[in-house]
């Protein structure tokens, strides 16, 4: 496998569930690095998850991790991906060292070196005071961390974490988020990361394939996808009229509007007309403009444009 | 430093595949001796190895004390006596297999690893099948060692040497069948205490039903209604005894393996990463 290969790809995936489709053609790749994997509540992230790791089989299409046939190599696959999942999961019974050594002897380690790096991991996210504990006396925040140690005992090359903060405090979720950071950025693991929350991928992620119903709906280096094809301006007005009917020109002429929880309203201008052409709208139309300022893109403006929250 | 830059690094061994189900194995089995409670139980499963051991020695060793000598029946009244000790060790441990496993969600836990659902319930029956063999064939072969010990020679055991492919046979029916029903069971539901009362209640239902049946019947032709009596029969065919119920064996058999077939059917169905409400 090729560095530039991509370490997922599926071609035209489809899953179904009775009729629902929860995949409906689905065609992307992920490269190197770390990429979040985007979407509202349903949108099939954790299906495109259990998919890839061949607990669902699809009806139809072609997916391939780290350059191998899931339909064909999914033992293999599962030897070289570490998977987090999204809900509450451990072996019971176990104290935390026992629980993750014994994932790594399923993962295939000799019980010495699964018990040294069980150590060695649990440490690493921050459970080594409490690795003797059984892992059923944990709590939320850190059965998400045993979680990320039992995906890791056995040194992935590439993991996929199923909303690896839910439920955690700011604290453990600023941690957990450090956590995925440095295994991206330093230890040279792959990850794909899903969530619906905005700022875990920005922050950790350099990729980002947003999903909506069951389909990509953007995908691309978020630098990238974060740069308009125009401008976004927040913009506060006065006008004696009705603010409704101005804002009703905006649109006539092309731009877009959306006001926030504040009495300012977002304004994208496409192509490079850019200030002039706003203060050029708001004079022939009589309205004063009181503050004008050039908006820097988010994350969750690409998200809202990709999901069609306009 | 922060912590994490201290710990984490990448492996350098090697990694090895396709023993995914004697890890299972190995932790299962090693692990219930934690349990105090599960050794009291494998000692009590072993008291009648010792009483039928000193039999075999009073009878080997006092000439007047005939009425004890081992027969064939003898190591067919074994298994019968044990059957209590099968129960407990399958109610016991076979409940929680997969029910606890289904609570934690751990399978998608033991499915994200590269080993595929049969190895998963191959690693689960193994460890079932390998703590029921304890009770079973191992102390029944350890007791036809022990006739030849006391004895001093080989008459007994060359002169009913089918013994031990039948012990070996019969304890393999019987785990193995009470081995996937109870899996199968506990695949079911993710209440181990409600498997246990499940399992227990099938067996007491379908001999209480044989029961009736008997009664209106007038006749044991019914026998294969009862989830133990067709082992039974199948035990007494295998050990030559004569057979205790008017089945023939040969509808006996073919309960047994319909529901050995049966429980592999719902734990093909069962044993998934995901579940799928569609």
């Amino acid at each position: 496998m090729d560095d530039t290969d991509p370490v997922v790809s599926l071609d035209n995936v489809i899953v179904e569930f009775g009729r629902n489709r929860a995949l409906n053609g689905v065609t992307a790749s992920f490269g190197r690095g770390a990429v979040g994997l985007l979407g509202p509540n349903g949108a099939g992230k954790s299906t495109m998850i259990k998919s890839l790791l061949g607990f669902i089989v699809p009806r139809q299409g072609q997916m391939r991790v780290l350059g191998l046939d899931v339909a064909t190599s999914p033992v293999e696959i599962r030897a070289r991906i570490g998977y987090m999942p999204e809900t509450d999961a451990h072996i019971p019974g176990l104290t935390a060292v026992q629980f993750v050594a014994y994932c790594g002897e399923l993962a295939g380690l000799p019980r010495a070196d699964a018990t040294q790096r069980a150590h060695e991991v649990l440490y690493y996210v921050g459970l080594g005071e409490a690795r003797y504990r059984n892992v059923e006396t944990y709590s939320t925040g850190m059965k998400q961390r045993i979680k990320l140690a039992q995906a890791l005992v056995h040194d992935p090359d590439l993991l996929f974490l199923d909303e690896p903060t839910n439920g955690m405090d700011p604290k453990g979720r600023d941690e957990m988020l450090e956590l995925v950071r440095d295994l991206s950025r330093n230890k040279g693991v792959n990850l794909i990361l899903s969530s619906h929350l905005l700022p875990d991928v920005e922050y950790t992620c350099d990729q980002v394939v947003v999903m909506d119903k069951g389909r990509i709906a953007a995908a691309g280096p978020i630098e990238a996808l974060k740069q308009p094809r125009g401008r976004v301006y927040e913009l506060r007005v006065k006008t004696h009229g009705d603010l409704e009917t101005f804002f009703e020109h905006l649109t006539a002429a092309g731009l877009e509007c959306h006001a926030t929880d504040d009495d300012v309203v977002r304004v994208f201008v496409p192509g490079d007309g850019g200030a002039q052409e706003l203060f050029a709208l708001a004079a022939a139309e009589g309205v004063q403009v009181r503050h004008l300022r050039p908006s820097v893109p988010t994350l969750e403006d690409v998200f809202a444009h990709a999901v069609g929250e306009d | 430093m922060p912590i994490h830059d201290q710990g984490y690094r990448r492996y350098g061994g090697t990694k090895a595949g396709g023993r995914a189900w004697l890890v299972i194995l190995h932790a299962g089995f090693f692990g219930m001796f934690r349990n105090r409670r599960w050794i009291v139980l494998m000692i009590a499963s072993w008291i009648q190895f010792i009483v039928r051991g000193v039999q075999f020695y009073i009878a080997a060793n006092f000439p007047q004390a005939t009425i004890a000598a081992p027969t064939a029946a003898t190591f067919r009244d074994f298994f019968d006596k044990q059957d209590i000790f099968v129960f407990l060790v399958t109610v016991t441990l076979g409940a929680v297999s997969i029910a606890e496993d289904r609570r934690a969600n751990a399978l998608q836990i033991y499915l994200s690893k590269p080993l595929t659902r049969l190895e998963y319930i191959c690693g689960k029956l193994s460890v079932l099948m390998a703590f029921l063999l304890l009770i079973t064939w191992v102390p029944a072969i350890l007791l036809l060692i022990v006739q030849v010990a006391f004895a001093g020679n080989f008459t007994f055991l060359m002169a009913n040497a089918y013994l031990v492919p039948a012990i070996t046979v019969y304890s393999l029916v019987e785990v193995l069948m009470v081995s996937m029903c109870i899996l199968a069971l506990s695949s079911l539901s993710t209440n181990s205490r409600f498997v246990g009362i499940l399992y227990t209640a099938l067996i007491f239902f379908s001999d209480a039903l044989y029961g009736v049946m008997r009664a209106v019947t007038g006749g044991t032709g019914v026998s294969w209604m009862a989830f133990g009596n067709n082992l039974a029969q199948l035990g007494d065919v295998i050990f030559r005894v004569p057979l205790r119920y008017e089945t023939p064996w040969l509808v006996s058999l073919t309960v047994v393996v319909a529901l050995i077939a049966v429980s592999a059917f719902i734990l093909e169905r069962r044993i998934r990463g995901v579940e799928i409400v569609a």
